[in-house]
């Protein structure tokens, strides 16, 4: 009896077909991710943000604490964006290179963004979601705490910590680290109450497992999606936070440098002609903004279809 | 609804107080006294500044007098870098330059972002609808620091059309560029929430059968579809608020106006704690309010509510 290797070669595909088929709904969101043009061109350009964060300083032939003696006092003329000289973005008005402080401010700007992000993930999330499984009193007495919180002019108190407690970068982590929490710890409290009657959890509770521990290994894990698209939107909040406050001359100090720092410096000379100073700055800002708002945006729609 | 109205003063009075500790505990952590400069003074005129001030009596008194002060006789002391003049009179100068313009740009961003999403929805998908997402989506990046100096550059420095600084009340030009740089990128933020609600509400049942009864499309955009639209945009007005008072720093810097953020700011640098307490609280005090208002307001237009 002959059998059909054919017929039962297509007979086993089915079979391994069949198993491969089922989508869950990650891929799916994937899916969707991948299709959104907006999305996409968003993450391109902090990728190559992020690249030139990383490895531009590499190309740099200045560093950027260097006064570039040729052209000082004639910035305005002598100090243009050129590859000549080595400075690809011009001079600053003191004749520092503009490219290797560009690089500098896009580290510590997409830092501060990042981190500000990452305090506000993990303060947030599990204030939020011990608030909202615990419920009851506690959640009453820790939910009031974040509305006053909130109500608080919350940039003039961070400028009043920095100005009492020194401007250094640590203190600006701690200042919108204690902010940034709020609004994260509300969604995952939401979230988690409406998570916290499901079967798995009653499950979980009836084994025995601590409270502690399902916070951690089940509420968590589940409330991921809301919280990554939250924290997408978060990092440029953050980085408009820190901006607006170097900005003032009252955040990010020399000889380190921000965007807000730059940018406030390019203002400040635009006057005298030397426009890329503004312009260098403000580019690198503004697309990284926009990068975080199309991915965020993306994101939210690829995990949510319905609200479309 | 007077109830509810209780009930949120209730939750405001003690956070306002809490505010006003907090920051006085604050300032008296702060390493340095509003008196340690780089000329040591004589431990004499030291003491008696310190005696004047009250600053020698025990923290919990100095809470207690600063709060009978602020709360009962809005005074919020001399400042400590110029003695002849008190922070009441420094935040007065201020005050109604801020108001102005805060005021004014305010309204610009509720008015031309509420209009803008309106008209968006109506005409969704069309070229009006991708012309306003467009100018939202460019507007959410350009906040108050990056527009100032794009307007000075543009109107100021190329055309010559309006000046770079300063301020007067009689002038209206003087108020134009801080009112578009406060104003732009909330604009923007209303016109996308507007955007967003409104479409949801001209998709549900009550606006189908406004129009399957004959009403003319205005009457149903303007009597029906409008008001529930508005509620996500009212919940957004408290940070919009706020934000507007906080922008105010960029645009007293950037413009010279004089308005309370300069004060602010002046401070900061001189380390006034008297006068950033007193802009701090009575900031405070103007955002709590403020949310009073908008929760009152949206409990008003909500009849879900429950209150």
């Amino acid at each position: 009896m002959v059998i059909d290797q054919s017929k039962m070669q297509s007979l086993a595909d089915r079979f391994v077909e069949a198993e491969v088929k089922g989508r869950s709904p990650w891929a799916d969101a994937r899916r969707r991710f991948l299709r959104n043009r907006a999305a996409m061109l968003g993450l391109t350009i902090l990728v190559l943000v992020s690249l030139f964060a990383v490895i531009g300083g590499q190309f740099a032939q200045w560093s950027n604490e260097e006064l570039d003696f040729s052209v000082m006092g004639q910035v305005a003329q002598m100090g243009q964006p050129s590859l000549e000289n080595g400075h690809y973005f011009g001079t600053d008005n003191l004749g520092r290179d503009l490219y290797a402080r560009v690089v500098q401010g896009t580290q510590i700007s997409l830092m501060v963004g990042i981190v500000g992000a990452a305090i506000a993930v993990i303060v947030g999330t599990l204030y939020g979601a011990t608030a909202g499984y615990v419920g009851g009193r506690t959640d009453q007495i820790m939910m009031r705490t974040v509305d006053i919180l909130m109500s608080i002019p919350y940039m003039f108190v961070l400028i009043l910590l920095l100005v009492m407690f020194g401007r250094s970068m640590s203190m600006l982590f701690l200042g919108i680290g204690l902010i940034s929490w709020l609004d994260m710890s509300r969604i995952v409290r939401g979230q988690t109450l409406s998570l916290k009657n499901r079967e798995f959890i009653e499950a979980a509770r009836a084994t025995g497992v601590s409270s502690f521990r399902i916070i951690i290994r089940h509420i968590v894990p589940n409330l991921l999606g809301v919280v990554a698209v939250y924290a997408t939107l978060l990092v440029p909040l953050m980085i408009l936070t820190e901006s607006f406050i170097s900005f003032l001359g009252l955040g990010v100090q020399e000889p380190l440098t921000s965007w807000g720092a730059l940018i406030s410096e390019g203002a400040g000379t635009m006057n005298y002609g030397t426009l890329w100073q503004l312009a260098f700055p403000l580019f690198f800002f503004v697309i990284t903004l926009f990068g975080f708002f199309f991915v965020g945006d993306g994101l939210r729609d690829a995990l949510d279809p319905k609200e479309r | 609804m007077f109830a509810f109205i209780l009930r949120r003063l209730a939750v405001a009075i003690p956070t306002l107080l809490l505010l006003i500790v907090f920051s006085f505990v604050l300032m008296h952590l702060a390493p340095g006294g509003p008196f340690t400069g780089e000329r040591a003074l004589p431990p004499q005129v030291l003491a008696n500044l310190e005696a004047q001030y009250g600053l020698n009596d025990p923290l919990w008194l100095q809470i207690w007098n600063y709060l009978v002060s602020v709360v009962i006789h809005f005074d919020f002391g001399p400042s400590f870098v110029y003695p002849d003049r008190t922070v009441n009179q420094l935040i007065a100068n201020g005050f109604p330059v801020t108001l102005t313009y805060g005021g004014l740009s305010f309204l610009a961003a509720v008015i031309l972002g509420v209009s803008l999403g309106v008209v968006a929805a109506i005409w969704h998908n069309s070229w009006v609808d991708y012309l306003a997402v467009g100018i939202s989506i460019g507007a959410q990046v350009l906040p108050n620091f990056v527009m100032a100096p794009l307007l000075v550059l543009v109107f100021t420095l190329w055309y010559r059309w309006l000046p770079g600084g300063g301020w007067s009340f009689n002038d209206p030009s003087f108020w134009v560029m801080p009112v578009i740089a406060l104003s732009t990128s909330y604009m923007a933020s209303i016109a996308r929430i507007t955007r967003s609600s409104m479409l949801e509400v001209l998709g549900s049942n009550h606006i189908r059968t406004a129009r399957a009864k004959g009403m003319p499309e205005h009457r149903v955009i303007i009597r029906h579809a409008l008001k529930p639209a508005m509620l996500p945009v009212i919940s957004y007005l408290g940070p919009v608020f706020v934000s507007m008072i906080t922008g105010s720093v960029v645009i007293d810097i950037y413009f010279s106006t004089g308005g309370i953020g300069k004060a602010f700011v002046d401070s900061a640098l001189n380390r006034d704690y008297a006068v950033m307490m007193g802009v701090t609280i009575l900031v405070g005090a103007l955002t709590i309010l403020f949310n009073l208002i908008v929760d009152v307001l949206y409990a008003w237009i909500d009849p879900k509510i429950r209150y």
